[in-house]
């Protein structure tokens, strides 16, 4: 399991990678931080960075709208 | 220059004037102009007005109080319509930097409504020496009212029985009227509205530019409150200036170089990043109708719902595909971000113009949110068709669309019917029908005259006269303080609740848009931590207002440092930008405190206005429940899963065990309180009473104790 905006708790499975993890929870905007156990995630890593189980996530969407 | 013979135009009244130089992005001097006693007159900008108002939205605020009455209705000859650009409008080294703002006592609120646009007219005002236009007054026929700097003339003239008044054809007749050569075309700006003004409440102003590409003319919308209505009334049918050249040094900015620095820097990240990002060069805001689908915040069928199988079929693909690319799409000289698209030959299907091959402008997101998801309807050629009407009737596609919303729910619900409709049915998707009530609203008939109150006006109508239950159309009816909402999904976010419910104008997003924070991000888990969320950035939003900036280089396009920021969704680089660009313009520096605190002192001086008309106080500040939970049983059981989870893990209740109705009456009890709560965090942080009202302490630290706006606050404290 791992947590997810400090609220959601997500399934966790071996090679869970960041991208994995956006295609799942349906988040489809383009420009999101990404930190995982407070490291920041940058998009070229997103398809090979793994995250542990346990591992605390925070998916910022730097969406400010209209 | 070649002059060409013009028509004789019959000047009601004239001054004459020396256009001053710009200083540091003030010309220095006001325009007055009375329609009912034909006067013109310049007045000085002063010391205060510069300390305490900036300009733009400040100007216009400023102004609007010292024309208006304490009982002063949107309809009476002394309400006005202010325009002001600001002391950074009409920079050119930076993207979105030519922002006008309108601002009048709104028919829709009762109370003032400020709305902005982009197009040249703010901009071109104060290059004609007019750091703002105030128009008092009605004209007892029609009127143009034109600014003519190269003359050093300003006239009220009166317009021929045979001019039009729909803002596309009114436009060319204003330039083989006026335009005395080719390059008037191009240092010419009018601002105008539409016959759907006069029959509606709605009204929304166009501010022209001339397309040099396109050679044709393009229009950018004021849309909210009601503006062109009041334009309308006035019986004005356009506001036009002509102004010298344009130049990139035409503000006399105290650090060019500066100016010339920052834009470049941003200027290439808008080139790096936009492609990769939001795309607001190819698809402009349209972008962001499937990314709200696909988190559940796209308004359909009158916010009932926040998705729908058929979003593709108007996502930003389809946009991107029907927009004409290529063409640099700015609304200002010198934008980058260039996210003012058009659709160029579209032929209109219906109505007066049918046939006509026309520029559409837009459509922005909130327009096909509006007048489509929202009304379930799917069909891009339908949304480009009431996209042009509204534009040209003079009709905001906000409030339209969100009304249209509301009459298709209540034509469902068995409100309306056909009789009533005079044969419309209304229900969602019925895009003919839609477009047939736009048509009415400019003929001033049939159902459209009852569609053109507006949703609080239609609410009373129903209730009155078709006996609709007045709980439920409350409930139903997205509007607040009168103004309809603008197109987000709020039930999951008790923020943008409050981003919507504790403006000062009305439920329009441009003060706080906090959904993704709150409800994606979870980065405002407690009440406090929203109420400084619903302090802050309605008060950095309420910053470019005052200067004539627009809000989307701010976080549309974002350089990747940013995700190192401690604050990611403060931009702060950007931030840092706009400091640089205030300070090489007026030539004084300023910190984020110092740009908050500029914002604070004309936020607390709207709020009082409110207050002086009658409103402004915590019972006006109430939302509608649609906004905040599940109002019917369709709704509940379409999210009954979230809704069932919410119970256990908010109130320790076992749905289960509970009747639907229980269930709808637990969510509305627990969410209507928590509004409550959080109406009380946020007027704590803003130093307001738990009334709503400013407290002294708090007017007196803003340096705002004024005393016309002491002696309205001192009768509520």
């Amino acid at each position: 399991m791992i947590r997810v905006n400090n609220r959601d708790e997500v399934d966790w499975r071996e090679g869970l990678t960041v991208s994995v993890l956006l295609d799942r929870l349906g988040y489809t905007y383009p420009h999101i931080v990404v930190t995982v156990d407070g490291q920041v995630v940058y998009e070229e890593e997103y398809d090979r960075r793994v995250i542990p189980d346990g591992a605390n996530v925070r998916l910022i969407h730097l969406i400010a709208g209209g | 220059m070649a002059e060409k013979t013009l028509s004789p135009r019959r000047v009601l009244a004239e001054l004459t004037y020396d256009a001053p130089s710009i200083k540091r992005g003030y010309a220095g001097q006001t325009l007055y102009v009375n329609l009912s006693d034909n006067t013109i007159a310049a007045r000085p900008v002063t010391n205060l007005m510069k300390e305490k108002f900036i300009g733009g939205r400040g100007f216009d605020l400023y102004l609007l109080w010292h024309g208006v009455d304490d009982d002063t209705r949107w309809d009476d000859p002394e309400n006005e319509i202010v325009i002001s650009s600001g002391p950074c409008g009409g920079t050119t080294q930076y993207p979105g930097a030519g922002k006008s703002i309108a601002a009048a006592i709104s028919p829709l609120t009762g109370v003032p409504i400020d709305s902005n646009a982009g197009g040249h007219f703010g901009p071109y005002l104060k290059f004609a020496g007019w750091d703002a236009i105030e128009v008092q007054g009605k004209a007892e026929q029609e009127v143009i009212v034109f600014v003519d700097a190269p003359a050093g003339r300003i006239t009220i003239e009166e317009v021929p029985a045979d001019a039009p008044t729909d803002t596309h054809v009114l436009g060319k007749w204003i330039l083989e009227h006026y335009a005395e050569s080719e390059s008037d075309r191009q240092q010419m700006s009018f601002v105008s509205a539409g016959r759907g003004s006069e029959h509606s409440r709605m009204g929304c102003l166009n501010f022209s530019l001339y397309d040099r590409r396109r050679q044709d003319l393009r229009y950018k919308q004021a849309g909210r409150g009601g503006i062109g209505t009041v334009l309308r009334d006035k019986k004005v049918k356009a506001l036009v200036v002509r102004t010298f050249p344009i130049a990139g040094n035409l503000n006399a900015p105290a650090d060019l170089g500066l100016l010339q620095e920052t834009g470049a820097e941003m200027h290439q990240e808008v080139h790096d990043y936009d492609p990769v990002q939001n795309r607001m060069r190819s698809r402009g805001t349209p972008y962001l109708v499937q990314i709200m689908d696909d988190y559940d915040l796209l308004p359909v069928h009158n916010f009932k719902f926040g998705t729908h199988p058929d979003t593709p079929k108007i996502n930003g693909e389809v946009w991107e595909a029907r927009l004409t690319q290529g063409l640099p799409d700015g609304c200002w000289y010198g934008c980058t971000v260039a996210c003012a698209h058009a659709v160029d030959g579209y032929v209109v299907r219906s109505g007066p113009y049918k046939g006509q091959a026309v520029i559409v402008d837009g459509p922005e997101y909130e327009t096909v949110a509006g007048v489509g998801s929202n009304c379930g309807i799917f069909e891009p050629d339908a949304i480009l068709e009431i996209n042009f009407y509204c534009d040209t009737y003079g009709i905001d596609t906000i409030s339209f669309g969100t009304a249209m919303a509301f009459a298709m729910e209540c034509y469902e619900a068995g409100i309306l019917d056909e009789a009533k409709t005079g044969g419309l049915e209304l229900t969602f998707g019925s895009a003919d029908d839609a477009i047939e009530v736009l048509h009415q609203m400019a003929r001033g008939d049939e159902f459209g005259r009852i569609f053109g109150m507006g949703i609080r006006g239609m609410q009373d109508y129903f209730v009155e006269h078709y006996g609709a239950d007045a709980q439920f159309v409350r409930d139903i009816g997205m509007q607040a303080k009168g103004l309809e909402y603008s197109e987000y999904m709020t039930k999951e976010s008790l923020a943008q609740q409050g981003g919507y419910g504790l403006t000062n104008k009305g439920p329009q997003h441009d003060e706080a848009w906090l959904i993704f924070m709150d409800m994606v991000n979870n980065e405002l888990p407690t009440f406090e931590d929203k109420a400084e969320a619903l302090h802050y950035f309605p008060m950095w939003r309420t910053w470019f207002g005052l200067c004539g900036f627009c809000k989307l280089p701010w976080n549309d396009v974002v350089h990747p440092k940013n995700k190192l920021s401690p604050e990611p969704q403060k931009i702060m680089h950007h931030v840092e930008n706009y400091q640089k660009i205030y300070e090489g313009v007026t030539g004084t520096a300023v910190t984020l405190d110092d740009i908050i605190t500029m914002s604070e002192r004309v936020y607390n001086f709207q709020r009082v206005f409110n207050i002086r008309l009658g409103y402004g106080l915590r019972q006006h500040d109430a939302i509608p429940y649609r906004s905040a939970g599940p109002v019917t049983a369709e709704e509940y059981e379409s999210r009954a899963e979230r809704y069932d989870d919410q119970l256990r893990e908010w109130l320790g209740l076992d749905p289960a065990q509970m009747s639907l109705e229980e269930k709808m009456a637990a969510h509305r009890q627990y969410r209507t309180e928590r509004y409550q709560k959080l109406i009380d965090a946020v007027y704590a942080r803003r130093g307001w009473s738990n009334d709503g009202v400013p407290t002294l302490e708090k007017l007196r630290q803003l340096g705002m104790d004024l005393p016309e706006v002491v002696a309205v606050v001192e009768k509520h404290l």
